[in-house]
């Protein structure tokens, strides 16, 4: 068990490595001067000089990337091209938005697919399972940024029973909160549990036909009963996988569903930045997404130990 | 365990019959899987259930446990001792109630017949729990937590398992086949049930382990008084465990008896094919033993009339009409047109 810990925790640290050197390869190899892009055309060459000067940019490549590493591990992110604001507290800030919108939209993603996938696999030859399994289907092909317009257009517009858009921070008001957080994770959550909702089914139906279950269904337990007990954590094992997956998805998809709610979040301030040819911004922002990710995937790893106990190896 | 076998002692009046199927046909979708089978089993009866693969074997013994998929059409009757309706239509909640506690089932593959995530105790201590507040035999006492701990623990010793109660503890992937087969046997054994099912229960075993865990079985069945259906198609252990055998094949069961008689003077050409496969007295001079020629058809593609013509030495164009049942009863005889045996008698 330990020694899964400890492999799982090195392929971690491999992988940001790794991920690190290609984010910033990425973004030397993008053409263009970072210091004139940030000055802009009309700079001029003592200006662009300067600034090369001040953020080290004349420096070798190496020095460059390990002065922006050693930061990274410190959380000092560095200061801005643009504005010379300090980074690492505005991506904080930023975060905060983002994480509420993710998680929440995560929440209503495996509220949404535990149950309907589960009702989609036990009815997988009715029409009611069908009529779901045909739903999920037209959730899957719905891009979020789409959901989110159409959920707009109903709901703020027509309706008129929640904003179409806006950031309150939740201590602030609470209730304003919540009612602007309802429409922007509905568009994120929604399509992503329809994307879930079929894993789930697959899942169930795969594990339905288990020899275990049979002899769970031998013992005297009821078809549910005997799927709950004992087909729930085999199936739960695919799904975590689909659902870390998904969560990088669902960063990603907030970047476009924060510009439709001009939520002023993680993702706003991606596409600010970009737009602002803020590089050194830009390549922490996508640093730290890959940053997420990666911890997303190792968490997942040690579920895995938790829910499948054939991996804890020697734990007898 | 003898205590409990004075108890349910045979009663004067015969009524000691555990099993007792008439007809049963069972379809799926367009093909017709079971035709007409009949067959009874008496308290600490042993009956083997012998076929190659695909002749229906395994689709009965889940038929016996209500186990077929839900969309499958069964007729027919199954009647099982203790429990006071057809076991063919009646309800799922019903049909769970027997499940484990009148009838319970031994697998054929104990490597994937255990949920592997959780525990080899708790999952036979499960088939405890299930039937304790519906079993009046010891009242709720088997509810209680340590009750079924000791209990389990127990049952494990009973099948040998070296150590019960760290085997309790153990995950099934920490265990070897044979000791997963003996928790599975363990399992059913749980609520001393009237009738034990074994689904080639040694097949997929090492040939060591093969011989122990079937005297386990036997001596768990013969301890409770319990019937036992015996389905394999290794002849072998037929002779050695059971005292009837039938003999399915296509679907149907196409000869019944004793061991002894059936083995020794087989009537039905398909038996006969059988157990000279397996016979090595008659190996051919090159050491290779007699095979019955061609393979068993997929469903629905065997012949009308006799299911064995399309491959019988013997078929003739009478062959074409069901050959009718010659016995008894369902539990003694063949059905055969042109039955091995014959040539002698004459």
């Amino acid at each position: 068990m330990l020694l899964q810990i400890v492999r799982r925790t090195a392929i971690l640290l491999a992988s940001l490595v790794v991920s690190s050197v290609l984010v910033f390869a990425f973004m030397v190899l993008l053409p263009g001067d970072p210091a004139r892009v940030a000055l802009g055309v009309n700079a001029s060459e003592s200006a662009v000089t300067q600034l090369r000067q001040e953020f080290g940019l004349d420096r070798p490549l190496v020095a460059q990337y390990l002065s922006w590493v050693s930061g990274l591990v410190r959380f000092d992110l560095g200061t801005s091209y643009v504005s010379r604001a300090e980074i690492a507290p505005q991506i904080v800030d930023r975060l905060q938005v983002t994480m509420w919108l993710v998680v929440c939209a995560m929440l209503l993603a495996v509220v949404i697919a535990v149950p309907f996938g589960t009702l989609m696999a036990l009815r997988h030859r009715r029409p009611s399972g069908l009529a779901l399994s045909a739903l999920s289907q037209v959730g899957v092909a719905v891009p979020a940024f789409l959901a989110g317009i159409l959920l707009i257009t109903v709901f703020a517009v027509k309706l008129q029973w929640l904003p179409a858009n806006g950031w309150t921070p939740p201590n602030e008001n609470p209730t304003q909160f919540l009612r602007q957080l309802v429409l922007p994770v509905l568009s994120l959550g929604l399509v992503q549990g329809a994307v879930l909702t079929r894993y789930v089914r697959s899942a169930i139906l795969d594990v339905q036909r288990e020899d275990y279950i049979r002899t769970a269904r031998a013992k005297g337990l009821g078809r549910a009963r005997a799927l709950r007990r004992h087909g729930f954590r085999n199936a739960a094992i695919p799904v975590v996988t689909v659902l870390a997956l998904q969560l990088a998805t669902l960063l990603i998809g907030a970047v476009v569903v924060e510009r439709v709610f001009v939520i002023p979040g993680l993702g706003s301030l991606l596409l600010d930045q970009v737009s602002n040819r803020d590089l050194i911004f830009v390549q922490d922002v996508v640093m730290l997404l890959v940053f997420a990710v990666l911890v997303v995937n190792f968490v997942v790893d040690l579920l895995y130990l938790v829910i499948d106990p054939r991996l804890k190896v020697g734990a007898r | 365990m003898s205590a409990l076998a004075a108890q349910e002692s045979p009663t004067a009046s015969g009524t000691s019959r555990v099993l007792d199927v008439q007809g049963l046909d069972v379809r799926l979708g367009r093909f017709h899987l079971l035709h007409d089978v009949s067959f009874t089993i008496d308290r600490g009866e042993r009956v083997g259930l012998i076929g190659e693969s695909g002749s229906g074997k395994s689709l009965t013994s889940l038929a016996l446990l209500g186990l077929l998929p839900e969309d499958a059409r069964i007729g027919g009757s199954v009647r099982l001792a203790g429990v006071g309706y057809d076991l063919v239509g009646a309800r799922e909640r019903d049909l769970a109630q027997v499940r484990g506690r009148d009838v319970a089932m031994v697998f054929q593959e104990p490597m994937t017949a255990l949920n592997p995530t959780m525990r080899v105790g708790d999952q036979v201590a499960e088939a405890i729990t299930i039937h304790a507040g519906r079993s009046s035999r010891d009242g709720g006492a088997r509810t209680d937590r340590a009750a079924v701990r000791t209990r389990t623990v127990e049952l494990l010793d009973q099948v040998g398992l070296p150590n019960p109660a760290d085997c309790a503890r153990a995950y099934p992937h920490q265990l070897s086949g044979g000791q997963r087969q003996r928790v599975v046997l363990a399992i059913a054994l749980a609520n001393d049930p009237a009738l034990l099912v074994c689904d080639e229960p040694t097949t997929a075993l090492d040939v060591t382990v093969q011989a122990r865990v079937l005297d386990l079985i036997v001596r768990g069945v013969a301890a409770r008084d319990a019937a036992m259906l015996f389905i394999t198609h290794d002849l072998s252990v037929v002779a050695t465990v059971c005292e009837r055998v039938l003999v399915m094949y296509g679907g149907r069961v196409v000869e019944a008896g004793p061991v002894e008689e059936v083995f020794r003077r087989p009537r039905h050409r398909y038996t006969q094919g059988l157990l000279a496969a397996s016979d090595l007295d008659t190996a051919e001079p090159g050491g290779r033993l007699p095979t019955i020629r061609g393979s068993v058809p997929p469903a629905g593609a065997f012949p009308d009339g006799c299911v064995f013509r399309s491959r019988c030495d013997y078929a003739t164009s009478e062959c074409a009409v069901l050959p009718p049942w010659t016995g008894t009863d369902p539990g003694h005889g063949f059905a055969c047109i042109h039955p091995a045996g014959e040539e002698a008698a004459r």
